[in-house]
């Protein structure tokens, strides 16, 4: 039995842990990963020290994760590594894990959810193809391996993560050949009222500075950068050997490395039945949640990237917040407690969202990102189901993607749906001239990764 | 396509209410009788019995106890193959219907002895009807399914049953009804109807829609429906939990009661039964345990497959689990269908129950699915 | 196709990638080290038969299934190296071992 059940242990899951051991709540982290910090912060403990991921990375990011091995040190938490989460009883709290060591189970007063966001599927003609891989995977592979992309490197879309990865790879010594942005012309007029809205230019100002200094430094490093770019392929047989865009643009390349933003992972959050809402800004589902990441279901929160897209910093303070509002639950701790001790969270949360408006409208994925326009363009990479399948199953008559998987079998294979499930809403949506969020969302369910048979037949008794 | 795509026309021969494998085989039977048939369907949300179906043609447990059960069963494992060449004719999509015969697992003797005895009994009541079946010795049934455990004891067969893929047979319902003509209009809950003898109206999607005949295939909703319609349909969710594994090359060469390889190449667990209401979320790893007990017991070398989905969806249960088809006596020309097994029944469905409600009435012998056998308990 | 550093990130673990032997540093997965083996393919997909390489790193889309130590289709981009490791392709849809 634990007090608290933490899902991941990224920025929101490690701030939640600490707060809340802080308070004396007996802690659970559970985490996919063999080390903490996440996406933004993989493999932090061995990389830190890495000259092309020097920054926040290599400093704020290294900084968390030893607070939270001294909060381990401490007392108090039972931290988890290599373990994922299959199956949550919401009625019993109890959680069904498998780790290196087999299967079993614990059981939780509240569970936060903190499994952080995902990258928006890019599905390009050839998206598919070895060697295009999203911008984060590449990312990843410098933080775990200090590995960089060999050969012409070409990043395509938008968004400040690719400014960051074209800064690292330069570091690294593999600057990348080109940027194709897709930002179309004029996203900058129409999104500059919701950065002067509420002074978020002003109180994002570190922020912006950050961005300039990337874009800045990665011309400097050589990369070419062509602007407003759209109808993107990715060309080559057998794999990527080419790359070609509206108004006859062609480059040969090794990698080509996507990007279309980050939208919360709502794989679990959607399993376990929770209401989730269409964030028309964001462009994504995202759970619903009152202000300490609290969800209608009394055993469950959501806080950091999983409840909406805010960044590593937002993360933390709604990883706070939520600890805050389990200790207060649990009857840890008072109210008017929980309420003064939240100030410093929220006013670090106010800040970091300052920008986030601006951001949302300046780099909102173009309607082909969403849906497809091509309809040879692969939507499900494990069933190989394309957009024009999709829009032939809306004609047939489905009117969401739960029907489309009836049908097509999208969302069946391993993955699950959580590459394909919004992009064959969003088809849908557009065939049948319906809003996305009318079209709905595909059901996952238990196991949310898959364990065997054997293991299955082998658990303990509950 | 703008939606709610207004239907082109509001008057109709026939009007079925639920587009899931139930109704869309019965409307697929009426459109192809020559009615303007409309499908009227709920949307991408809605207790689908036919999303959960495990996909077999089953016969050899069907109807101990009430023969006609028995024989409409093996009449629609007899009808599956025209039923499948039709609609993989018309419309390119093959349902993948396999008829190699199945198997029940026996595990110990006592579970063999009494199959011996069910089966026995199931030959006995079909009297010349006949029931082809063979108990068949552990030892034996290695050779025709291979990796079976140490703990089978045997296995019963008959030949006439099979599977298919549910989700391939719906699709291809759905676009061969709408090839013949027929019009399918999903998101549309009835929201009002009236009825009268031969005169049915019917209100969905914001629009008025009226038939001389009208088919209650609603499943679960034909609960609350059929009153309206001078019928009963008393019937209740019994839930039922499928596993999924990754494709394997490993091949079955038939299905068996609880567990069969798809066309695509994944096993499927299934064959759990219990009462939840109308859950569907929540699933028990109790009873998925259970269930992969069983399966690795049968079969030891699925142990090491991973299962990638689980679901569980509602059967649709009469108190005495069989069928009830009903026609109204009150407001002749409205007819109902409930049932689970919409795979297996996919057969008389399209191919006998859709002519007989053309021709505007059930022939006597269906008088014994009639709901009134629910009354006469009641009574006695 | 991806490189190493090897000044920042020292190469230390030996793993096989088919059966070429290939260090790579502590903390890399399998995924990884099939990127810097330079592979064509960490599968085909059991659909078409389409090849694959690793596409989000990250445990989502489940294109980086391969066979690792003799168990098939793990996500290899989940899976950390350990010394000795062999790692091969997943071709296709799996086979089940009926040896038991």
């Amino acid at each position: 039995m634990t007090d608290l059940a933490i899902i991941g242990a990224g920025p929101a899951g490690l701030a939640a842990a600490i707060e809340a051991a802080s308070l004396g709540l007996s802690v659970t982290v559970i985490d996919e990963q063999p080390a903490p910090g996440g996406q933004i912060f993989r493999n932090v403990e061995r990389a830190s020290s890495d000259p092309a991921l020097a920054g926040e990375y290599g400093s704020d990011g290294a900084a968390l994760v030893r607070r939270f091995r001294a909060a381990i040190q401490a007392g108090g938490i039972d931290y988890r590594a290599s373990t994922t989460l299959w199956h949550l009883d919401t009625v019993g709290g109890v959680l069904s894990l498998r780790g290196e060591s087999g299967t079993g189970s614990l059981v939780a007063q509240r569970v936060l959810l903190a499994t952080g966001a995902q990258e928006r599927p890019v599905p390009i003609p050839g998206w598919t193809l070895p060697n295009v891989l999203t911008a984060g995977a590449a990312q990843i592979l410098l933080k775990q391996a200090g590995a960089v992309p060999r050969g012409r490197t070409v990043l395509a879309g938008q968004g400040p993560l690719l400014w960051l990865l074209a800064d690292q790879l330069a570091k690294a010594g593999a600057t990348p050949a080109l940027l194709l942005e897709t930002t179309p012309r004029g996203a900058l007029r129409q999104a500059l009222p919701a950065g002067l809205a509420g002074a978020g230019f002003w109180r994002g100002r570190a922020m912006l500075a950050k961005g300039a200094t990337l874009m800045a430094a990665s011309r400097r490093a050589g990369m070419r950068v062509i602007s407003h770019v759209t109808g993107l392929r990715a060309e080559g047989e057998g794999r990527l050997q080419r790359i070609t865009w509206d108004g006859g643009g062609s480059t040969e390349a090794d990698t080509l490395l996507l990007h279309e933003g980050v939208i919360p992972s709502t794989h679990v959050s959607r399993a376990l039945g929770l209401p989730h809402q269409w964030d028309e800004t964001q462009l994504c589902w995202r759970p619903e949640v009152d202000a300490w990441g609290a969800t209608p279901n009394p055993l469950l929160a959501v806080a950091g990237d999983g409840a909406g897209i805010g960044g590593w910093q937002a993360a933390t303070a709604t990883g706070a917040l939520a600890a805050l509002d389990a200790a207060c639950r649990l009857g840890r701790l008072p109210e008017h407690a929980r309420d003064s001790r939240a100030v410093p969270h929220r006013h670090l949360l106010r800040r970091m969202l300052a920008l986030r408006p601006f951001l949302d409208r300046l780099y909102a994925p173009a309607p082909g990102v969403l849906a497809p326009a091509d309809d040879d363009t692969i939507v499900c990479r494990c069933e190989e189901v394309t957009a024009g399948q999709v829009r032939a199953a809306a004609a047939l008559g489905a009117t969401g993607p739960n029907q489309a998987k009836a049908y097509l079998r999208t969302g069946m294979g391993p993955c699950q749906g959580r590459m394909c499930g919004t992009t064959v809403a969003a088809v849908i949506a557009q065939a049948r001239g319906i809003p996305i969020a009318e079209a709905g969302a595909l059901r996952p369910r238990a196991p949310f990764k898959p364990i065997t048979v054997g293991e299955l037949a082998d658990l303990p008794a509950g | 396509m703008p939606n709610p795509s207004p239907a082109a026309r509001t008057a109709y021969d026939a009007i079925v209410i639920g587009g899931g494998l139930v109704g869309a085989a019965i409307g697929y039977g009426l459109q192809r009788q020559g009615l303007a048939t409309l499908l009227l369907d709920e949307g991408d949300i809605a207790h689908r019995a036919s999303r959960g179906n495990f996909g077999l043609i089953w016969v050899q447990s069907k109807g101990l106890g009430n023969p006609h059960y028995q024989r409409w069963t093996r009449g629609s494992a007899e009808e599956w193959p025209a039923l499948a060449d039709d609609l993989h004719t018309r419309t390119g999509i093959d349902p993948r219907r396999h008829q190699p015969g199945g198997v029940t697992f026996c595990l110990g003797e006592e579970e063999f002895a009494a199959r011996g005895e069910y089966m026995a009994r199931m030959q006995a009541e079909a009297g010349n009807f006949g029931f082809e079946y063979r108990m068949i010795r552990a030892a034996e049934a290695r050779d025709m399914l291979p990796g079976i455990g140490p703990e089978v004891t045997g296995v019963s067969w008959t030949p006439y049953d099979g599977h298919a893929s549910p989700l391939h047979l719906l699709r291809a319902l759905h676009t061969g009804f709408t090839g013949l003509g027929g019009t399918y209009l999903p998101n549309a809950g009835v929201t009002e109807s009236t009825a009268a003898p031969g005169d049915f109206s019917v209100s969905a999607a914001g629009q008025r829609f009226t038939a001389p005949r009208v088919v209650l295939a609603a499943g679960l909703g034909n609960a609350a429906l059929a009153p309206r319609f001078g019928l009963e349909a008393p019937v209740v969710p019994e839930r039922g939990q499928i596993l999924v594994t990754e494709r394997t090359q490993n091949l079955l060469p038939m299905p068996t009661v609880s567990l069969r390889q798809t066309a695509e190449g994944s096993l499927m667990i299934g064959d759990s039964k219990e009462d939840a209401g109308l859950d569907t979320v929540t699933q028990s790893p109790e009873i998925m345990k259970t269930m992969a007990r069983r399966a690795v017991r049968c079969f030891p070398w699925i142990a090491e497959l991973n299962i990638v989905r689980a679901w569980s969806a509602l059967r649709v249960m009469a108190p005495d689990g069989l069928p009830i088809y009903d026609q109204s006596e009150r407001f002749p020309g409205a007819f109902t269908a409930n049932c689970h097994s919409g795979v297996t029944l996919a057969g008389t469905h399209a191919n006998r129950l859709a002519p007989m409600i053309a021709a505007g009435a059930l022939v006597p012998e269906m008088s014994l699915f009639s709901a009134r056998r629910f009354d006469v308990r009641t009574a006695a | 196709m991806f490189a190493q550093r090897p000044d920042p990130r020292p190469a230390t673990v030996e793993v096989f990638v088919g059966d070429a032997a290939l260090r790579v540093p502590e903390g890399s997965t399998a995924a990884a080290a099939v990127m810097l083996a330079g592979l064509p393919a960490i599968r085909e997909t059991p659909v078409n038969g389409s090849p694959r390489l690793p596409y989000c790193m990250m445990g989502i889309c489940f294109d980086c299934l391969a066979e690792i130590d003799g168990v098939a289709n793990r996500q290899a981009c989940m899976v950390t190296v350990r010394p000795g490791m062999r790692i091969a392709p997943q071709h296709g849809a799996r086979a089940a071992r009926m040896s038991a």
